[in-house]
């Protein structure tokens, strides 16, 4: 499931930049900003993007149920480290060292932060409604 | 530059607010039964009729368009790995606000996290 997280955010940010960048630089004025709008709601790279995290954020609420957050949250930056990857193997880019140490580190630390107990707290009360599950 | 990390910081705050308010809201939920279609789906009807589901997706939406407009500002290699300072922000939140048990190899993991991503960040310096 946190795999699942990690690749549908990184697939939505990777569409969201295509799309915003075939629409150009957005200026931060009234009109600006409503122009904006009008090109983001109707670009079908967008969309695209805008499912992909439709999933990540079903995948996250669903992990937050039972995980704290300190835990999750980490584990959503070891898609740098997939990103990088993507970016060597199909975008065919030169990695400085300095990126790959970075990378390194990131994976490093999820993994410590994956070590640790996933849930510290207690269950929430409820608010009002009877929790079936 | 100065709307580039004025526009981040605003991100950042609104990124771990909505987060820490969802993280509180799905808690009070529950988790699904199984991770199946129907009870995935049993699970997000019982998540959008809890109140702080409503309280973090504002926050959420903004912190969303905030970031449509820094990636059409910015690469998305300084944008995203810029972004993942929220770790120590949702941290600390983590921590003193939803009471969780943050030990010390999950704050060296974070560290190790943060310290790697500013390394990738340099890659690609801003240019506004």
């Amino acid at each position: 499931m946190v795999l699942a997280m990690v690749v549908c955010a990184n697939a939505g940010d990777l569409l969201l930049k295509r799309g915003m960048t075939s629409i150009g630089a957005v200026e931060f004025t009234g009109s600006g900003l409503a122009h904006a709008f009008r090109l983001t709601v109707t670009n079908p790279i967008i969309w695209t993007g805008i499912l992909f995290l439709l999933g990540f954020m079903i995948c996250y609420m669903t992990v937050l149920s039972w995980a704290d957050y300190s835990y999750v949250m980490p584990a959503g930056a070891f898609g740098y480290a997939i990103l990088t990857f993507l970016a060597v193997v199909f975008l065919h880019e030169s990695v400085s060292p300095r990126r790959w140490f970075g990378v390194i580190l990131i994976c490093i630390g999820v993994l410590l932060v994956g070590q640790t107990k996933p849930r510290t707290t207690e269950a929430v009360e409820p608010q009002g409604e009877k929790v079936t599950a | 530059m100065i709307g580039t990390f004025l526009l981040l910081g605003l991100f950042l705050c609104s990124t771990t607010g909505g987060e820490i308010a969802l993280t509180h809201g799905m808690k009070a939920t529950g988790e699904p039964e199984r991770l199946r279609p129907k009870e995935l789906l049993k699970f997000l009807g019982r998540a959008v009729c809890n109140g702080w589901f409503w309280v973090g997706i504002p926050l959420m939406a903004f912190s969303f368009y905030a970031l449509l407009i820094l990636l059409s500002w910015q690469p998305i290699s300084f944008v995203i790995p810029a972004s993942a300072l929220s770790n120590v922000v949702g941290t600390l939140g983590a921590k003193y606000i939803l009471k969780e048990d943050v030990n010390v190899a999950r704050w060296v993991g974070v560290v190790l996290v943060c310290v790697g991503v500013a390394l990738v960040s340099l890659d690609s310096l801003p240019m506004r």
